[in-house]
């Protein structure tokens, strides 16, 4: 069962309103199955599209033979980097990425060739029928010795592209943040190093979409994505076209999590859907769909805490090295805000933090919930017990003798001046009371490992774990932002909204709608489906920022509306405005410190109380209880807020016990979800959910994102509660029975 | 081949090849996508449907078995506007976000609540471990369960 408290609400709320909970507007539709999602969509004539992927982590190719996959029945088109009409490359921040392999495949499963058939089994068997010659490459598969070993990119520059100049081959950004004297001792100094496996969003909607020519030489995409104008903007020039032809909307998202902010069949449904003619549809399987999106970037952190004798935290010392896979994908990004996150919520006079991400010819890895955070969460919280213990003090209380509050310094130099109540979250957390341990013998379904473990229970022994999750709100270092939203007020008093914010399960749908009643003061309103065309930009539904930001720009036009009708009654009113919030700057990229008055707009923290069983003879584990606490600003939508919370913290348990993408030379040896699993009902404990209302001053209603923290912070907490359970160092995830047991 | 089966009480024939699963038959042949194609290797439960009243995955039953005998969908739950108790109880406990999972997890929960009306937690949670979700992480699946079993 789920509990929730909200500090603050005492005025009444009007139901469907900002800050009472709705119920979704998509909610019957999916219960329904009538919610087309972007696998269901069909056209007249629609062809399917399927695409062939390297079978090498690295290879040169030597030719690409499509004759006798051309003659094959059904197909309509095979297709290469040589039909690639415009750029041959595309990425979020380096172009860097082939739409189909020219020369070199740099991953396993790297895109070579497009086919489009009449039936899917065709186009599976003409794909099949593609004859790629590849004279394969030695991998390049540890990312400790990336930066040794021949560039995998000889062209992209390691030098004067902006970030900390790095000279050796296969950087993909290195970032260095020095603050106050990193060189200043402890009284008390605890060291770690921690490891992270390659997670993956595993979304159960696949990649898929519908491309649509229009017949004059432009395109309509329809996909779930998490970001339409930026695709946009990476499709059109790839198809050598004006962005005004490229059309992209938002088809019903499967989930996301980070993982469909890359682009999977856009560029490719619309070169097949131009070159034929015909409407394509592109589905990806299980297995492609791991092979074919990024992952969260697996990692390896060194850390030194140093402290006073009491335990506060006088420097702390930190290297980190991610694994970007093959192409950079939001990897720069990722670098810079593991390196911001890095210390936690705790406020430190100094630090040496690096963080250094390298190419390698392992999956590529780019943007999932929590991004970068999760990585560093998992290493500095488990040296906050370790120093708690070195020092003789309450876990709980070394966290709150260091809790960061407003006006305090970040090692970037950034003071910290919204909202940021640390120190109320932990004790929240903390104060949750913990149930009471069950008794043996009891049904194995009880027991760590279910009904996989056949003793009576004796091995078992439970522990209890505390983490503090902490980032930031919305994009950072200067990648300023903005979300469109056009308000229309009809002379019959409804209103229609457009809004490109990708609603991908979150429910910023409803937060949409919510703003828009709070503001218009009416139930007559309807959402217009997103797309490029009608609409500026609303960002990408990640980062934390969606509902920040839409609820921001939509309450903007909601009021600019209302203005106009009041200066001109009676006519119909059409107003479009943009939403930014507060500027950011960039780093400077020698001392990694501030070079405006702030690199990142918000923060929001979370903090956890885990309680675990283990098996210490098995090595089974069993998660008994969650209880949270989290800094939400203002919950808009507080039935939402909870959903966040609770899937959030599942995705950060299965970080820390189950999931991992496992690979053998860079190939990716468990693509499904026989092999890579995620958690289950039986994995899953209850989770008590405590929301904080601290308004953050500067957002709209004071709301934050929620979406991250939850997810950081689990990975941390339960496997506290597992080393409070087993005594054992536990510095890898995913914990493996191998690794409680101590094999 | 062609099959004849009654799918949400009405017949339907479809022609199918040997190796089509009833997935691809009920979402490309028959129009109906509620099924959904998550893994098509019963490892996610989202395509879970009602063969003959048993539960099973329609991506791991072939059309040609289905040849013959009653399959209900999603799509046949509700009786026209009137939401059945589960769909209900799902949309209104805040079990549903992204959505993927839903038709699965609803037509699983009709099938364990039929079997049993008041499931115990134990139950609950192992009757719907075959049905993954990504995104809520179960409390608000299991509060809908509880919402729509009989006391």
């Amino acid at each position: 069962m789920s509990t929730t408290s909200v500090s603050t609400s005492t005025e009444a709320l009007e139901p469907g309103h900002v800050g009472s909970s709705v119920r979704r507007r998509d909610g019957v539709p999916k219960v329904t199955g009538e919610f087309a999602y972007s696998s269901d969509l069909y056209a007249a004539g629609m062809l399917w599209g399927k695409t062939v992927r390297s079978p090498h982590a690295h290879a040169r190719i030597v030719e690409i033979d499509i004759s006798e996959a051309i003659g094959m029945p059904g197909v309509h088109a095979v297709l290469t980097h040589e039909d690639v009409p415009g750029q041959k490359t595309y990425g979020l921040e380096f172009a860097d990425q082939p739409v189909l392999a020219s020369d070199r495949v740099r991953y396993f499963g790297e895109a070579v060739a497009l086919v489009a058939a009449e039936e899917p089994e065709q186009a599976r068997r003409a794909a099949d029928a593609v004859r790629v010659t590849y004279e394969p490459l030695e991998p390049v598969t540890e990312m400790e010795r990336a930066t040794e070993l021949e560039p995998l990119h000889p062209d992209r520059p390691t030098m004067s592209h902006g970030y900390r100049d790095d000279p050796r081959p296969n950087v993909v950004r290195t970032i260095v943040i020095s603050h106050g004297d990193p060189e200043t001792e402890g009284e008390v100094a605890v060291s770690g190093v921690y490891e992270i496996g390659i997670q993956d969003q595993a979304f159960l909607g696949p990649e898929s979409g519908l491309a649509i020519p229009d017949g004059e030489g432009g395109v309509d995409v329809y996909v779930a994505t998490q970001w339409l104008h930026v695709d946009r903007d990476q499709v059109a020039p790839c198809l050598d076209l004006p962005p005004e032809m490229v059309r992209i909307h938002l088809a019903g998202v499967g989930g996301a999590f980070g993982g469909r902010e890359d682009l999977s069949m856009q560029v490719h449904g619309a070169l097949l859907a131009l070159h034929t003619k015909r409407p394509v549809k592109i589905v990806y399987n299980r297995e492609e769909s791991f092979v074919g999106h990024i992952h969260r970037h697996p990692a390896k952190i060194w850390c030194e805490h140093r402290a006073t004798s009491t335990g506060r935290l006088v420097n702390v010392r930190m290297r980190i090295l991610l694994d970007g896979g093959a192409y950079a994908s939001s990897s720069t990004a990722v670098t810079s805000n593991a390196a911001s996150f890095a210390l936690g919520p705790y406020a430190v006079a100094n630090a040496l933090i690096e963080s250094t991400c390298v190419y390698t010819n392992n999956p590529p890895c780019g943007a999932m919930r929590g991004f970068g955070a999760v990585q560093t969460c998992f290493a500095g919280e488990a040296q906050m017990d370790k120093l708690a213990a070195a020092v003789g003090i309450d876990p709980v209380d070394l966290r709150l003798l260091n809790a960061l509050a407003p006006g305090d310094v970040l090692p970037t130099g950034q003071a910290i001046e919204g909202s940021l109540p640390v120190a109320e979250v932990i004790r929240r957390a903390a104060a949750l009371p913990v149930p009471e341990a069950e008794a043996l013998p009891r049904e194995a379904i009880r027991l760590p490992g279910g009904a996989g473990n056949t003793t009576r229970g004796e091995g078992v022994q439970r522990g209890v774990g505390f983490a503090v999750g902490f980032k930031n709100i919305c994009y950072s270092e200067g990648f300023d932002d903005s979300t469109g939203a056009r308000v229309i007020l009809r002379t019959d008093g409804s209103a229609e909204i457009h809004c490109a914010a990708a609603e991908v399960g979150q429910g910023v749908t409803d937060v949409i709608l919510q703003v828009a009643r709070t503001e218009l003061r009416t139930d007559a309103i309807t959402l217009a489906a997103p797309e490029t065309a009608t609409v500026a930009s609303a960002g990408s539904a990640s980062a934390s920022r969606m509902t920040w930001m839409a609820a921001g720009a939509v309450q903007l036009a909601c009021r600019a509306a209302l203005d106009e009708q009041e200066r001109a009654p009676g006519v119909e009113i059409d107003v479009e405005r943009i939403y930014r919030h507060a500027r950011t700057t960039p780093l400077d990229p020698e001392t990694g410190q501030i070079t405006g008055e702030r690199a990142h707009v918000a923060f929001a923290v979370a903090a956890m109380r885990a309680v675990v069983e283990v098996d210490v003879e098995l090595g089974l584990t069993r998660v008994v209880w969650i209880g949270t606490a989290q800094d939400v600003g203002k919950a808009i939508n507080p039935l939402a807020v909870e959903g966040q919370i609770e899937g959030g913290t599942a995705q950060g348990l299965g970080l820390a016990l189950m999931e991992e993408i496992q690979t053998k030379d860079g190939l990716i040896t468990n693509a499904s979800f026989t092999d890579y699993l995620i958690p289950t009902t039986l994995d899953m404990p209850p989770v008590v959910t405590e929301l904080v209302e601290d308004p953050e001053p500067d957002s709209p209603y004071g709301a934050k994102g929620v979406g991250e923290p939850p997810t950081v912070v689990s990975t941390a907490a339960v496997v506290s509660a597992l080393r409070a359970a087993t005594g054992r160092e536990l510095t890898r995830v995913p914990v493996r029975p191998d690794d409680v047991v101590g094999l | 081949m062609k099959i004849r089966l009654t799918v949400n009480g009405e017949p339907r024939e479809a022609d199918v090849w040997a190796g089509e699963s009833l997935l691809t038959t009920l979402r490309d042949a028959l129009g109906l996508p509620g099924s959904k194609n998550a893994c098509e290797q019963g490892e996610c439960g989202s395509c879970s449907v009602l063969l003959d009243g048993d539960l099973v995955c329609a991506c791991l039953v072939l059309a040609a078995q289905a040849d013959g005998h009653e399959v209900t969908t999603v799509e046949g739950l509700a009786q026209g506007d009137e939401l059945h108790r589960v769909q209900r109880a799902f949309v209104d406990a805040g079990a549903v976000q992204c959505g993927f999972c839903t038709p699965g997890l609803v037509v699983a929960t009709v099938a364990l609540l039929d079997a049993n009306p008041n499931p115990s937690e134990d139950e609950m949670r192992e009757a719907l471990s075959g049905n993954l979700c990504r995104c809520t992480g179960y409390a608000k699946i299991f509060d809908a369960v509880r919402m729509a079993s009989r006391p």
